[in-house]
Parts: structure tokens; sequence; C-alpha cells
């Protein structure tokens, strides 16, 4: 009798791990069902933890590449509620845009060579350059060599710390970690000197209510980024989305995001990029 | 028998007690009084990193909840698969054919050996390059892999340890009214077998449990420490992020072993006719290659 | 055929994944025997402490306390481990770490070597006027140790695959060079099957081999 009790309670977890299982794809069903109930939708690749580019937040998504995807989407004919955004990490963009899982990618995108060899960019809509962040009373990181000795964070499997210590501080030491925000802690209290990557991420990070006065960035301009659209090779969208930039820009749009999600952390944009214009 | 290992305490023996038990607290308090000051010196205690949490749900519905769904998602998949799969390599194992037995061996043990890490790194890569799997569920799928690769494993050590721990006489018994061999399997060791491994088998689930974690931070899987990590980016609360997500961690896995023990003690109380319970910690996670002696028996 | 290995310091880290192995395995057999005394000890505050320890230790996935001792101890904290090279304090890190998680399963394993040593030893070494801490010492301890070789060899081998955790942080062990390579490199397979086989190689003997010394040591009785 008691070992059939026991085996029932067994049974019991074990169904409600299945049922787990089934609650979560039920979810998904939901999902996917609620965004297409609208007809037409336009999926959209954005970061998901680059608060100022793309950040999921407890009230949808923010950041100039939600707002300019956001506009964008409008000029294609698609209101905010038809975007479906998915989070494209940087490894997978090429990939999704390939496999058609996502209309466009706006995911702070630099275009390069090789990767124009898979996939078509729309833009540039912004030049950044790759710089650093710094603590806000920090005085001795004035130039890239000051680098020498330092501890740079940048995240696993990105190019930006190895750039500067291949190139401008050999002797800086790398820490990775899997996001960025894992660097801040440690910039913010000294375990980690600087972190390095593009210089609207930064912004972005600097700009949080949160680390507000914390931080500042260096201002070394040591790449150039050309943030791109990223669309499957071929498209029809690469001209459309063109036009809807072009559009952005004359209409004060642009400049409008760019205060909005960079303003707060005395970020000097570039002024907006000629379509076509990549800057090497 | 550990209550054993000292004397009834006489009053030298008790102000010693006290006087251990003060230092003791001392250092405790230190440590706590240490990581208390540092963290506040850093700003870590300010309400506004911890107030997500407590006040209003969006930081739950938004980064914890859904994190919470997939880890429990993953676990769940990952036993659904790897339990059939397991409860097959272990009885091959037993099997009086070298044919089967050997390659089972050798599956088992391969796979015991190989860190679970190493097996969702080749996952991901491997579905990445020679599946279309959309990149959304490419990590679960590598995941889940690396999991069930593993615990289907360590399951088919449960399982047969389940099957060897019952008393001889149950299947010889079976044997000399007639049974074939694989009835003797299917209606006599099972049946009895599966009572004595669930205590185990549940306990296995805690370490699945832990292992998604895996895929958060080396993987891009969407789990609970992970979506940490988007809500660190949003709220800038590292310490605070981590500390919730610990406990959430701990709530979870705590339950389940609590759950272990108690099918275990219940089982070994009530034990009727089997007479065999593997304990929650006989394979567990810390089982390995080469060893089967030391699966407890029961009593 | 081995052209995907150029380039690569596959060996130097494995060395390191040894070292992590080493170094944490003998951390976490102090701490693990010490935590084991406090559990059976005669002080109620301090068994209290070791059971809450053991029991939260156990329950959170190692990647989460991995990655706790970088954030908070290093990054928050201000701990380095008297390092300040970066590469050295993370290795470090990832040993306390290591040693924090394995060190309750230690003390789990030689807990229940303690429960197979018969009662009459330690009452017999009671009687003979032993206080506890010699009881354990003399008496009960190395007898536990004798039987619980085989647990401990399950966790020496679950230590050395769970090293590969330390990649969360960054330390440049055999998971961390997998992964780069094969994000970079065309042979998924063969760059798999060498991690895979490197593993294997670390681990099986050291099951074989301590499975023996264990059959050789145990306590007749």
């Amino acid at each position: 009798m008691k070992l059939r009790k026991v085996t029932a309670a067994s049974a019991a977890v074990l169904a409600l791990a299945v049922a787990a299982t089934a609650c979560g794809s039920s979810d998904n069903d939901k999902d996917s069902g609620s965004s297409s109930g609208g007809g037409k939708k336009i999926t959209v690749g954005i970061k998901f933890d680059q608060p100022g580019i793309g950040q999921k937040t407890p009230n949808g998504y923010s950041g100039f590449d939600v707002d300019v995807a956001t506009y964008v989407a409008k000029k294609l004919g698609y209101s905010a509620d038809q975007i479906e955004w998915k989070e494209s990490k940087s490894a997978d963009r090429e990939t999704m845009l390939q496999r058609g899982d996502v209309d466009f990618i706006a995911a702070s995108y630099s275009i390069t060579p090789e990767r124009q060899q898979k996939v078509d960019f729309a833009g540039p809509y912004l030049l950044a350059h790759q710089d650093v962040l710094i603590r806000a009373n920090d005085n001795s990181i004035k130039s890239p060599s000051d680098l020498n000795s330092k501890k740079l964070c940048s995240v696993t499997g990105s190019t930006s710390a190895q750039n500067v210590k291949d190139k401008l501080a050999p002797k800086a030491q790398l820490q990775q970690y899997p996001t960025y925000s894992a660097c801040l802690t440690g910039v913010q209290n000294g375990a980690i000197d600087a972190l390095t990557t593009d210089d609207s991420i930064l912004a972005g990070y600097a700009s949080q209510t949160q680390y507000k006065g914390k931080f500042k960035l260096g201002g070394f301009k040591m790449t150039n980024e050309n943030y791109g659209i990223g669309v499957k090779k071929g498209s029809d969208l690469k001209a459309k989305i063109n036009t809807a930039l072009e559009a952005m820009v004359s209409d004060g749009s642009w400049q409008k995001a760019v205060d909005k999600n960079f303003g707060p952390a005395g970020y000097k944009n570039e002024p907006a990029p000629k379509i076509g214009d990549i800057k090497s | 028998m550990s209550s054993l290992l000292y004397d009834a305490q006489g009053p030298r023996a008790k102000r010693r007690n006290v006087l251990f038990t003060a230092v003791f607290v001392a250092a405790l308090a230190a440590l706590v009084w240490w990581v208390y000051t540092s963290l506040d010196d850093k700003g870590q205690l300010e309400w506004s990193l911890w107030k997500p949490f407590f006040t209003g749900t969006e930081a739950w519905s938004t980064y914890i909840w859904p994190g919470l769904q997939n880890t429990l998602k993953a676990a769940a998949l990952a036993m659904v698969i790897a339990l059939p799969l397991g409860a097959v390599l272990g009885i091959a194992r037993l099997s009086d054919h070298v044919w089967i037995r050997v390659p089972a061996s050798v599956v088992v043990e391969f796979f015991r050996a190989i860190p679970v890490l190493v097996l969702m790194i080749f996952g991901v890569a491997l579905y990445a390059k020679y599946t279309n799997i959309s990149s959304d569920d490419r990590p679960l799928y590598a995941v889940v892999t690396g999991l069930v690769l593993y615990n289907a494993a360590v399951l088919a050590e449960i399982v047969r340890a389940g099957i060897l721990a019952l008393p001889k006489g149950q299947a010889e018994a079976a044997v000399a009214i007639g049974l074939r061999k694989n009835q003797v399997m299917r209606l006599v060791l099972l049946p009895q077998s599966v009572t004595a491994m669930l205590p185990a088998i549940v306990s296995q689930l805690v370490v699945i449990v832990k292992d998604t974690a895996l895929g958060g931070a080396v993987l891009t899987f969407p789990e609970l420490l992970s979506s940490a990590n988007t809500m660190i980016g949003y709220y800038g609360n590292t310490i605070a992020s981590f500390t919730v997500v610990a406990v959430i961690f701990i709530a979870v896995n705590f339950s389940l072993t609590s759950f272990a023990s108690w099918l275990e003690g219940r089982l070994r109380r009530g034990k009727k006719s089997t007479g065999a319970v593997l304990g929650a910690d006989a394979v567990a996670e810390l089982a390995a290659p080469g060893d089967h002696e030391d699966l407890q028996k029961a009593n | 055929m081995f052209d995907f290995l150029e380039g690569y310091d596959v060996l130097g880290a494995f060395w390191t994944t040894v070292q992590l192995t080493l170094l944490a395995a003998v951390g976490s057999l102090v701490w693990g025997t010490l935590l084991a005394a406090m559990r059976v000890g005669p002080v109620p505050l301090m068994r209290g402490f070791g059971t809450v320890y053991v029991n939260i230790v156990r329950n959170i996935p190692l990647t989460v306390i991995i990655l706790f001792t970088s954030l908070g101890l290093n990054n928050t904290l201000g701990i380095s481990l008297g390092s300040s090279v970066i590469d050295t304090i993370n290795f470090r890190l990832a040993v306390l770490g290591l040693v924090a998680y394995t060190s309750a399963f230690v003390c789990e394993a030689l807990r229940s070597g303690i429960n197979t040593v018969p009662v009459g030893q330690a009452e017999a070494a009671r009687a003979i006027g032993l206080s506890f801490s010699q009881v354990l010492r003399l008496v009960v301890l190395p007898q536990a140790f004798r039987s619980s070789v085989g647990p401990l060899t399950n966790v020496l081998i679950a230590l050395t695959k769970n090293t590969t955790v330390a990649a969360a942080i960054g330390v440049a062990e055999a998971a961390t060079l997998m992964k780069t390579m094969v994000e970079n490199e065309a042979q998924l397979i063969p760059i798999s099957a060498v991690f895979a086989l490197g593993f294997v190689i670390l681990t099986l003997p050291t099951g074989l081999i301590l499975g023996w010394v264990g059959k050789k040591v145990a306590v007749k009785r």
C-alpha cells in the first residue's frame, strides 16, 4: 500500500515535470499566435541586453536600434505592434538572415567585408567607434597607450579587447565575461579599469539611471564601426530600408532618437552617415 | 553513529562547548560584518538595487519567470528523454550477450567520463552546422542533448544498480517457475527495482537542474542564470540579481532533495517485498566510471 | 590529419585543467574533512553550520558559485587573492569556487564513511578515555577514509569534469579552448573527439586506479 503511494507520488512529480515542459511550449505557441493575430507582421532581430541600443525591459524593448527599426518598419508599412522582436546574438546574425528567421537585423551590426559576403547591408545609419568606458574619477587613462598594464574587459568571443591588446596596448590584461554588464560591476568597483567596445554601446550603459555620473567615455575612436541594417543577400528590402533611413535623418527623427538614447552620457555622436558611405 | 563519538557532556565539556560556540559565533559574525560593510561601501545594498524584486512584479514576469521556465523545461525534457534511454542502456549492460553488453558498457562509461559542458559545446556547434534548427531553439537543443547524453549514462547505472540490488532469490525463483529471460526482467525485476531507484532518480533531477545553468553561462540558452544577466543589464544590480537567482535555485533543488530523502526514508521503512532501496546519493552526480561496488545496498 | 591542432595549445589547456583539479582536490579534502568533523561534533552550532553549508552549496549550480567568486568576491568585494594579474586571479578564484562546492560532497562522502565504522569502535575508544577529537582523529576517521575511497574517487572525477565550468570566468582551460576552436575551425567532429578523449584519459585511469586502491585499503569486516 505504502509502496503504491510512493510510486504515485513519484509519478506525480514526473507528470509535473512533463507538464512544465508542456506549459513552456504552449506559452511559446501563445506568443507566436498573438503576434501573428494581426495579419501581416515583420520580424526584426535586435540585441536584448545592450541598454541604449537594444534592451529588453519590463515595458517592451528600448534603445536606438529599436527606434530605428520601428521607424523603418513603419515606412515599410508595419505599425509598432506588428513587429515581432527576436534576440539576435552577435554570433547568430548571419545565420538568422540566411535562414530567414528574421526579415532584417538592427543589432549594433557593423558592416564588414566578411559579413558583406554573406548578407546585404542597408545604411549605414550610425558611425560608432571602438572606445573605452572608465570610471568618472579615473584620470590615468588619457590615450589608448595608457591602457598598458591596465585591466581591460570585454565579452567572450568579442574581438575588441584583443584588438586593443594587439595594436595599441600590448601590456594590457584581458578579462572576458559572458555579458557587458558583468564587466561594468568590475569597472565600477575598481577591480577592472576599462570596458572596451563600441562607443554607442558604452554610451548606452553610461546613460542608465543607476550608473549616471559613475562612468565616462575615453573618446579614443580606435576604429570605425559602420552600423548597418542586415538583410538577406539579394533582398529587395535593402533599397526600401535605405529610403526609410534617409527619411529618418531628414525629418529629424534620427537626431531625436540619438538624443533620447545616448544623450545622458554626454556622448558626442557623429553626424548621420550618408547611405552607402562606409568609413573604413 | 555520530552521537556516539563523544560522551554525555560534563561541566568542563559544557564550558568548553560554550567557548567554542562563542569563538565560532565571533568568527562568523566578523565575516558577516565584513561582507556587510564591504557591500555597503560599494553601494551594493542600496534599496534601489533590490527594489525590483520586492516591489512590483515586473522583474519577475519579464526576466526571472521566463528564465525559470526555460530552466525547468530543459531539465524536464532532459529527464523525460534520458530516462527510457538510460533504462535501455542499463538493462543492456546486464545482458547475457557479449555483443550487447560490451557496446552498452562502452557508451555508458564514455559519456560518464566527459564533462557535460563539452557535450553541450559540441551539440550547439553540431546543430548550427548540420541541421536547420532555428537559432532560437538551437541552444535548448544543445543543452538538452548534452544533458541527455550524460544523464542517460548515469541513469543507466542507477537502473543497473537497482536491479543488482534486488535479492538474488527474486530472479532465481522467477527462472525456477519457468519464466523466460525477458519475462524475468519485465515481470519480476524491473517493477521491483523501479521503486528502489526512485530516490536516486529524483535526486538526479537536482543535478540536471543545476547543469542547465551551464547552458546559460557558456552557450546562449536563455535560462534563469542568463536571463539574470539580461536583467543586470537593465537594473545594474549584479549582486542582488545573483543572490535572488541563487536563492531560487536553492529553493527548487532543496525541495527536490527533500522529496528524494523523504521518498528514501519512506521506502526503507515501508519495505515490503523488494528489500532494496537505492539511496538518493547512491549514484547522484558524483558517480563515476570504474566503480560499482559502493552503490548502497538496502540497510 | 591533425592540422586543426596547429596554433592551439591543447596540452597547455589540459595542463590548466589538471592544475585546477589537483589544487581544488587538496583544498576540498581539507575543508570537507573539517566540515564533516563539524557535522559529527559535539558543538550544536557547528553541527548546524555544517548542515546548512552542505545543503546550500549542494543545491546551487557550480556555475553560479564560480561566477560569484569573480563578480562578487573579486569585482565587488575586492578580493584578489594576492595577485594583480587577471589570469592568475581568475585561476585562484576558480580554485576557491571549486573548493567551496566540492567540499560539500567530500563532507557527505566522509560522513557516509564514518557511518560504516562499527559503533563498537567508537564506544571502545571512549571507554579507554579518549576525547572527541582523539576518537575522531585516531580511531574513526582513519577507518572512515579507508572505506570512503570509492565515493571520494567519484568526487575527484566529478571535480575533474567540473573544472570546465571555470570557462565561465575566462580561465584558459580545456572547455574554453574547445569553444574557441569549434567557433574558428571547420573540423567540429575531430576537435570534439580530441577534447572528449582528453577527459577520458584524465578520468578513466583515476577511476580504475583508485577503485583498485579502494579495494586494497578497505577495512575487512
